[in-house]
């Protein structure tokens, strides 16, 4: 391989893409809280898939009773699940008002996707009394335990989601918010699409596939 | 300095022509195979160490070559040419080690091919049910109707299939001198095929951690010939359970079986119809007198072990669940576990005890039952 | 040098400010500088790798000859599932992570990485969570099982005692704080190098650290679900490794060597970009073949995901998945042979000075490529199937790990150590400890080979004796103290050169990356000014530009325009270490069913999180020409 001989020692190759910011230089012009994201997210897929996998290596393992079938609730699953579909389109739209400065509106769509994203957890708490009542736990069959904690990571990622969701919400209040900002809501929305995305998977897998 | 790189390898080098000229054969040896799958695993290994010479010599001698040719000479302060790199030679020096790949990816199929026309030939398998306990192994021959411990025996020349599942944690059930290991898993079948082309008695150990006393959990495979092998089979289809020869010493035994609860564990009638001793979950002793071992493989069968371990078996396999029956300053404790050795070691055998604490035994040879 | 420095900016916490330190206990407490931090890791990981030494020289004391009883097998079972857990988790991983953290924001002409305080974070959750697993000792016994685990031998009914717990909650919080790390380092190297600095110009050491951190990021994730698995099981009763409610045991082997196998060469990684560091260094020349060293790690680093299961050959999944999965252990041999080719290539037409770093460099090569050849044997089923789980396989991986691993590290000590320190260490004696050590190393290891193909298991307090492996154990165990001999020199060897090295200068060994452009030790800042680059081996080409065929660059002056908003230094914290001491104590919590215990540190962590969050940007910038540092 030749020696790069044709840099100019002013300004050498790859400055362009970069861009000079109060902390400093940086070599791309991703923003390095938005780059973190995407790489936890990545990291994030493994998980999910890991517990999913886990799943379906012990389905129709369980060696004693209730049965998915036996449980699940179709229609109600898809009334929640379609509250957090439209969740993420709510999100979008908190987005582009902060994009554009639109405080208020921004503030009223954030309180929506949490808003959302509580009325989806209060449909999965009801769902788990429901089996919880009809003999499933995690100590009864591989179902159970399975079902539990897979269902309840994702459980956590939402809860978590609505807490970061209310943070930004009630610090919009204590100082001032713009535009300027709206790096820091967008990494709360790709966070929230993707606990959106490993629903429709879970959905897809776990509930949909038991009625095929 | 360059020579010291040399100095470096001298120690190594010695070393390990001193050592490679110690003798590689052994008890559980893989270079001692006896049978087939053993032997197909040694021969592919032998290949990749034929190939793996010239890799080394080549990648030691371009190292010492180098070191030598271009070390800095003293007062030298001139910059080297800076090459970067030559297409050429990376397509060669990725070559060549495709090449040896492929040279070692061929016999393996093969022999993986090779290993599964002798699993699928047609013929009649010996089948044993083999389960592991911590730290002692189950041996079930379901064609005969018949269970032991610790032992196998199968035919010489004669194919043996081995099922294989635990009753607790991962064991692995290995014979070095028959083939490789495979691991025995709950709620998994695995099978093994061996054969074995030698008479003779094989030295085998739990190759799968399974806490405890897992060092101690070994077995012997027992390879004979078809006769003998069915002697061994028919001495179990009505196995001795009381005592036939005149020792009063395994008369006492048999006594002290019942009385110290031994029975409560061990059967030593094979669970037969209205026999109902021992559990299934610990080792069963029909026969015992025929066992080359005690302990799972610990210690030779005589009179001076077996009642060294009924006396304290934490001693000879620290953590075991076999209890301690006597406390330590019980003045009985070494005569009752000697009697209850000779009670044990004159089942199913062709020889009476005949009395002795110092084990002595003179042949006298019994009808069967 | 530490330099007063002036909070330009208030806190706006109440709680916990911003604390401004610079020297003391409390500097290190709360420290988010990445080269402190990269001290701190080093530190622990040469001390937990002391506890795992001792570990190591007990056991083979115990396996001299046969039958003795040193230590009980249930000792015995502690101490060889610590000495993995340790070596693996808490010493040679963390070593490289220690020596990213200080050297890769150098090597690219950064001044620190991207998120101080999650760097800072990740560290205290390492070193907690390992001496949380170390407590067990004394809160009735270390875990047993391996540092592999399998169920179920951990179930928390066939090991009812703390010692699994404390090993799947340590370890679950240590892979976090790993994991974190791993994706700083991914957004520090992506985003800040320096002006010119493509990736093609990057030096090898943080393109492997790169490599490597993509590696973690996708590994690390099915051991903690695994962990989490394991640590419902136990704590909360679920059925996840319970067989008889169906489970399968082979889940945990799965998920563990999904994980497991891309560990090795997450280990390796670092150390394969030491090694191309130190190589061209001491031989006057470029790395030979840049590009293909990249794409060869890039390679090894997929198929690092591909081979998994040739761990578990023996444990029955057929023909066909132990072919496929041969096959590709097989390729994943080839790009590992070209890089070491390529380093052979690299001394070729130099000028090589025989460093005690080069000498390990050496050392490394040969110890490796015999670590690799047993790796191809390893990975045919049809062998395999004897040599699984003895000495054989143990003999293995101590060549590549320990050979390749450690014997780098200790030459990347060596080298990097002026830099650290400003002094240097005597290199008469590290030669000496150098030869303790490389020949105490294959004393050691290169019986195990024999010992595993004559029949001894791994994982065994004692061996049959009668059967030919009392001479391979002794000579093994021989071999300690020869090897533990050169540990000590090289022990006392960096304490003396704390205190009485000679002075190093900044570039002692007149080498070719940009953190021997700046002072030794570095200044906090790093750099004077923002550090500009033209080409591969930035350094070489300020100092040699004629060598290299490029325009020269005056450092001092082409970096000022990107210093226009001045160098601003992160400020400390106290939330890494507290967040991390909330999740510690959590676990202490859980492990002992103190549900109160738990739910408050769950909320103590909580609130570290938003004291985090909103503690305000801290910090102030620093002005060298006023604090009078050179470049």
């Amino acid at each position: 391989m030749s020696a790069d001989a044709s840099a100019h020692a002013e300004t050498p190759a790859g400055v362009g893409q970069g861009t000079i910011t109060p902390s400093g230089w940086r070599s791309t012009k991703l923003p390095d809280v938005k780059l973190l994201m995407w790489v936890f997210l990545a990291s994030d897929c493994m998980f999910f898939g890991s517990l999913i996998g886990t799943y379906l290596a012990y389905h129709d393992r369980s060696l004693t009773g209730p049965f998915p079938a036996d449980v699940f609730d179709i229609p109600l699953t898809t009334v929640s699940s379609f509250v957090l579909l439209m969740s993420s389109l709510l999100m979008v739209l908190a987005l582009h008002a902060l994009r554009s400065d639109d405080i208020p509106k921004f503030r009223l769509w954030t309180l929506g996707v949490a808003a959302f994203g509580t009325i989806f957890l209060g449909f999965q708490v009801f769902e788990f009394v429901h089996f919880v009542n009809a003999g499933l736990s995690i100590h009864q069959n591989l179902f159970g335990t399975t079902f539990f904690i897979l269902t309840g990571t994702h459980g956590i990622h939402v809860s978590v989601g609505v807490l970061w969701l209310l943070a930004i919400l009630i610090s919009s209040y204590k100082k001032p918010t713009s535009s300027k900002d709206a790096v820091y809501l967008e990494i709360a929305g790709l966070y929230w699409h993707f606990v959106d995305i490993v629903w429709i998977v879970i959905f897809t897998v776990v509930y949909l596939v038991e009625f095929v | 300095m360059p020579i010291r790189w040399l100095w470096r390898a001298l120690p190594v080098t010695v070393l390990m022509f001193l050592l490679a000229g110690c003798s590689l054969d052994g008890e559980q040896s893989m270079f001692s195979p006896v049978g087939p799958v053993a032997q197909e695993q040694l021969d592919l290994f032998m290949w990749t160490w034929y190939l793996s010479i010239p890799v080394m010599l080549i990648v030691g001698g371009v190292m010492a070559f180098v070191i030598v040719r271009y070390r800095r000479r003293a007062g030298d302060d001139s910059i080297p040419g800076q090459t970067h790199g030559n297409m050429l030679i990376e397509i060669i020096w990725t070559t060549v080690p495709v090449i040896i790949v492929i040279l070692v990816a061929v016999p393996t199929v093969r022999s993986i091919f090779n290993l599964q026309t002798f699993i699928e030939a047609g013929g009649e398998d010996v089948q044993v049910n083999v389960t592991g306990y911590q730290w002692w192994w189950k041996f079930e021959y379901p064609e005969y109707g018949f269970t032991t411990a610790n032992e196998l025996h199968v035919p010489v020349g004669t194919r043996f299939v081995l099922d294989l599942d635990s009753a607790d944690v991962l064991h692995a059930f290995w014979a070095p001198r028959l083939g490789g290991k495979v691991d025995l898993i709950p709620n998994q079948d695995n099978q093994l095929w061996l054969q074995a082309n030698e008479e003779g008695v094989f030295h085998g150990q739990c190759a799968e951690l399974c806490l405890g006393a897992h060092a101690y959990m070994r077995f012997r495979v027992v390879v004979e010939s078809q006769e003998e092998f069915e002697a061994w089979v028919e001495s179990f289809q009505q196995p001795t359970i009381e005592v036939v020869s005149s020792d009063p010493l395994a008369s006492q035994g048999r006594t002290l079986f019942a009385s110290k609860g031994c029975i409560g564990c061990h059967s030593v009638g094979n669970y037969a119809e209205g026999v109902s001793y021992g559990q299934p979950n610990f080792p069963n002793l029909t026969n015992f007198g025929q066992r080359h071992t005690v302990g799972a493989g610990l210690l030779e069968a005589n009179l001076e072990n077996v009642a060294a371990w009924i006396m304290d078996p934490q001693a000879i396999k620290p953590g075991n669940y076999m209890p301690t029956l006597w406390q330590e300053d019980d003045p009985n404790r070494e005569e009752e576990a000697t009697a209850i050795a000779a009670y044990l070691l004159s089942l199913g055998s062709d020889e009476v005890v005949a009395g002795g604490a110092d084990g002595a035994m003179a042949a006298k040879t019994v009808g069967g039952n | 040098m530490e330099s007063t420095s002036q909070a330009v900016e208030p806190a706006h916490s109440k709680l916990f400010m911003r604390p401004t330190w610079t020297t003391g206990f409390g500097s290190w407490l709360t420290t988010v500088d990445h080269k402190k931090i990269g001290i701190l890791y080093m530190l622990s990981s040469f001390t937990f790798m002391g506890a795992a030494s001792v570990e190591a020289f007990i056991m083979r004391l115990q396996l001299m000859r046969p039958g003795q009883q040193l230590v009980s097998p249930d000792v015995f079972n502690q101490l060889f599932t610590m000495h993995g857990v340790t070596m693996v988790f808490l010493a040679i991983m963390p070593l490289g992570i220690g020596f990213a953290n200080y050297f890769v924001p150098l090597m690219i002409g950064a001044r620190d990485l991207a998120f101080p305080r999650l760097n800072a974070f990740g560290y205290w959750v390492y070193a907690l969570g390992g001496l949380m697993i170390y407590s067990s000792f004394f809160l009735g016994g270390a875990p047993d099982v391996g540092w592999v685990a399998y169920a179920p031998l951990t179930s928390l009914s066939n090991n009812p005692g703390f010692g699994v717990d404390f090993y799947v909650f340590g370890l679950f919080l240590s892979g976090v704080g790993t994991t974190v790390t791993a994706m700083n380092l991914i957004v520090t190297i992506v985003n800040m190098r320096a002006p010119g600095m493509t990736f093609m110009r990057m030096p090898v050491f943080p393109w492997l650290m790169l490599i490597t951190s993509f590696m973690i990021i996708f590994a690390f994730p099915p051991l903690t679900i695994a962990f989490l698995e394991l640590i419902v099981d136990r704590t909360f009763g679920s059925l996840f490794f319970v067989p008889a409610a169906g489970a399968l045991p082979i889940l945990w082997q799965h998920l563990f060597w999904i994980f497991g196998h891309p560990e090795v060469y997450i280990i390796i990684m670092p150390a394969f970009g030491m090694i191309s560091e130190m190589i061209p260094t001491f031989s006057r020349k470029p790395l030979f073949g840049y590009p293909v060293m990249i794409l060869a790690s890039i390679l090894i680093a997929f198929m690092g995901f591909a081979v998994w299961t040739h761990h578990m050959f023996t444990t029955g999944l057929g023909p066909v998945v132990n072919t496929a999965f041969s096959l590709t252990s097989f390729i994943i041999g080839i790009p590992t042979g070209v890089k070491i080719f390529n380093w052979l290539g690299t001394l070729w037409g130099g000028s090589i000075r025989f460093t005690v770093p080069l000498l390990y460099s050496l050392a490394f090569i040969v110890t490796f490529t015999l670590g690799g050849i047993t790796g191809i044997m390893v990975a045919m089923p049809t062998f395999d199937a004897q040599v699984h789980d003895t000495y054989f396989v143990v003999a293995h991986f101590h060549y590549v790990m320990g050979g390749g691993a450690l014997l780098t590290f200790l030459g990347a000590l060596y080298y990097w150590f002026p830099k650290m320190t400003g002094r240097l260490l005597d290199e008469r004696v590290g030669k000496i400890a150098w030869g303790f050590i490389v020949v105490g190393f294959h004393t050691i290891f290169f019986p195990q080979h024999i010992a595993g193909m004559m029949g001894m298991p791994r994982r065994i307090q004692t061996y049959p004796d009668g059967i030919g492996l009392e001479i391979w154990n002794f000579a093994s165990s021989f071999g300690t103290f020869i090897m533990g001999v050169g540990m000590i020199l090289v022990l006392g060897s960096v304490i003396y050169g704390l205190r009485r090295g000679p002075r190093a200068g900044n570039d002692p060994w007149d080498a070719r990356t940009l953190e021997w452009a700046t002072t030794s030790p570095p200044p906090y800042y790093n750099f004077k000014t923002q550090p500009v680059v033209n080409s591969l081996d930035a350094f070489w080409a300020w100092k040699h530009p004629e060598s290299l065929n490029v325009d020269p660059i005056d450092p001092a002056t082409a970096g000022k325009k990107y210093d226009a908003h001045g160098i601003h230094i992160p400020g400390q914290s106290w939330y890494p270490l507290l967040a991390s001491a909330a999740l510690i104590v959590g676990s202490y919590g859980l492990i002992y069913d103190n549900w109160i215990l738990a739910i408050v540190s769950g909320f103590a962590f909580i609130f570290c999180i938003f004291g985090w969050a909103f503690e305000g940007v801290g910090g102030h910038h620093a002005q060298p020409e006023l604090e009078g540092e050179a470049v």
